[in-house]
């Protein structure tokens, strides 16, 4: 058994429900996301279009996070979730650093790394997904690419025609076993799209000031004398000259 | 060109959450510097008691690893505070993870600092007989005086993959591109022999001068090479879309922009041509402040390459 994900881009319609699902269902901190919908718009007005692309793990079949986990914690399972056993997690930052996708957070309230697990613990007990429950033009399918009888693998098949089914970042090697049916270069490729300062859910933020609790370490509590701000510039803000303003509005850690 | 005037290829992020900026940051940086500088004295050390009679660097024996013990400390307190969990740590050794380039690199750096914690308490009390003569450790330390020659090939030998270790870190974080895991292997080989030559500079005044020129060479050699790869890397990475978007960032100016060039220019450059004018007139003063120019710019070097790959966009 091998659990994988397709997502077709066609008929998802950017409400956000599998986000918010996926929030309420992991309890996941605020400031932090196992899965986000990205609004991308394409073209130049009036000829635009705007596309919805749900971002989580790949679960990927060679995964890098996996292989730099120092301690394990990040593992396969035998339906090929790739799982986090957060007791053991040592808070390195490895798999978030390895992770091409940028799948991986560091949970502020745990100081230990988490990221979309497939659901793991509803799969066990014969559930769907909570985003996969929550989508309400069943955009989301999910199921076993094993077994060529399955939704998702006869999904698959209908469409892999003309390149129809694609992958993010093949060329990383890592055997993503997450799909998307109806999407493209701009949309599946970060580096195709700019991301242009303010017009993100958190206005004028996007780039997280911090990973995980701010004041996570002994010497920062020792010499940072509390949640203090510091900048992060990032490659996004550099190119249009825009400055991260102070995180506030996220009412995080 | 009519692409170039409508962009009707243009796509924008109209709504989306925030995503992580940097994750390794500073305390990384310092922990590969001070790395550097634990394996880097024993390198060098090594290479100068191969090309001199000891005698004629009386101080070296109990100097060098001592410093290097401070240093492999400063490197080994950094790498877990760094941790969100520091706690457990102990985990990497509980439940090793040998694909890791982390876990190997923990292990490896662990034995390599447990040996040089013992060269040093044998080179430390063999150097000061009256220092805590009644201590078991201490008298211990005295009495097995030949064991520091015996594990000291061990320990150069160690230094090599202690040192390099970081570089594979690098290259097992995909989409990183700007690390590629031969190049940082040699980046990471000429900072330790960086560091090493540039601290053992400052225990170097009384030794004799052939040698002191040898550690002018070493630096104005690592500091040459150092600088031509750097070079290399910043202007011709191109290899990969990832890499080439991390380039045209710092290429666009910018604070970590005028950080790398400081460091070239201060902590490579002048270095380089002050080492070279102390190899041939030697020069004491010349060459410890070619040493500290050369540290820290090794430093500065450092964090703008850490960090700048971290700044990419990955979903
Ligand atoms: S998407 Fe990232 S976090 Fe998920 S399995 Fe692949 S490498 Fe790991
Ligand atoms: S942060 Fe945790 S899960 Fe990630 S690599 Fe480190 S120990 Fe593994
Ligand atoms: S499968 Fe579960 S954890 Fe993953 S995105 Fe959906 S709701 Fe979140």
């Amino acid at each position: 058994m091998k659990l994988g994900f397709l997502v077709d881009l066609n008929l998802c319609m950017g409400c956000k429900g599998c986000e918010i699902a996926c929030k309420v269902e992991n309890e996941v901190p605020l400031s932090s996301w196992r899965l986000r919908v990205k609004y991308i718009d394409v073209g130049t007005f009036p000829q635009t279009t705007r596309n919805f692309t749900p971002l989580r793990c790949n679960h990927c079949e060679n995964a890098p996070c996996v292989r730099i986990c120092p301690v394990s914690a990040l593992h396969y399972l035998e339906n090929g979730i790739v799982n986090i056993d957060s007791n053991r997690c040592i808070g390195c930052a490895g798999c978030m650093m390895a992770c091409p996708y940028g799948a991986i957070y560091m949970d502020p309230e745990t100081n230990t790394a988490d990221k979309c697990t497939y659901c793991a613990h509803r799969i066990e007990s014969g559930m769907m997904p909570a985003c996969v429950v929550a989508c309400p033009v069943e955009a989301n399918i999910f199921g076993d690419v094993d077994d060529a009888t399955s939704h998702i693998s006869r999904y698959i098949m209908e469409h892999q025609n003309n390149g129809g089914v694609q992958v993010r970042k093949p060329e990383k090697h890592t055997d993503p076993k997450h799909y998307y049916v109806g999407g493209g270069n701009q949309t599946l490729n970060p580096l195709a799209h700019e991301r242009i300062e303010g017009y993100n859910l958190f206005n004028n933020v996007t780039h997280l000031d911090h990973v995980g609790d701010p004041n996570h370490s002994i010497l920062d509590r020792f010499i940072g004398g509390g949640h203090g701000h510091y900048s992060n510039k990032s490659l996004a803000d550099e190119k249009i000259g825009a400055k991260t303003k102070e995180h506030e509005t996220q009412g995080g850690h | 060109m009519v692409e170039h005037t409508i962009e009707a290829t243009k796509a924008v992020v109209t709504l989306d959450a925030a995503i992580p900026g940097i994750i390794w940051g500073w305390m990384i940086t310092l922990n590969m510097w001070a790395k550097s500088i634990g394996t880097g004295v024993i390198l060098i050390g090594a290479f100068l008691l191969y090309r001199h009679n000891k005698e004629t660097m009386p101080n070296l024996r109990w100097l060098m690893p001592l410093i290097s013990f401070v240093a492999l400390n400063v490197f080994l307190l950094f790498t877990l505070v760094d941790l969100h969990q520091p706690l457990r740590m102990i985990n990497i050794f509980l439940h090793p993870h040998w694909s890791s380039a982390i876990t190997v690199g923990a292990w490896m750096a662990s034995l390599f600092t447990g040996l040089i914690t013992l060269l040093a308490l044998i080179g430390g009390m063999n150097e000061h007989q009256d220092f805590q003569r009644h201590c078991k450790v201490a008298n211990w330390a005295r009495s097995n005086n030949e064991l520091y020659e015996k594990i000291f090939p061990y320990v150069v030998f160690l230094a090599i993959p202690v040192t390099l270790y970081t570089a594979v870190i690098m290259a097992q974080s995909s989409a990183r591109e700007l690390w590629q895991a031969p190049t940082e292997m040699m980046q990471m080989l000429l900072a330790a022999f960086l560091a090493g030559s540039a601290t053992l500079i400052f225990i170097a005044d009384d030794w004799k001068v052939e040698a002191r020129k040898d550690l002018a060479l070493v630096l104005a050699v690592s500091t040459a090479l150092g600088f031509m790869m750097y070079m290399g890397e910043y202007f011709f990475s191109y290899k990969s879309a990832e890499a080439e978007e991390t380039l045209k960032y710092i290429h666009s100016g910018g604070a970590y922009s005028g950080e790398f060039w400081m460091a070239m220019i201060f902590g490579f450059l002048a270095p380089f041509f002050l080492a070279v004018s102390s190899i041939k007139e030697d020069n004491k003063t010349t060459l410890r402040f070619a040493a500290i120019i050369a540290l820290v710019g090794l430093y500065l070097a450092k964090d703008v390459w850490l960090k700048i790959p971290q700044l990419l966009p990955l979903s």
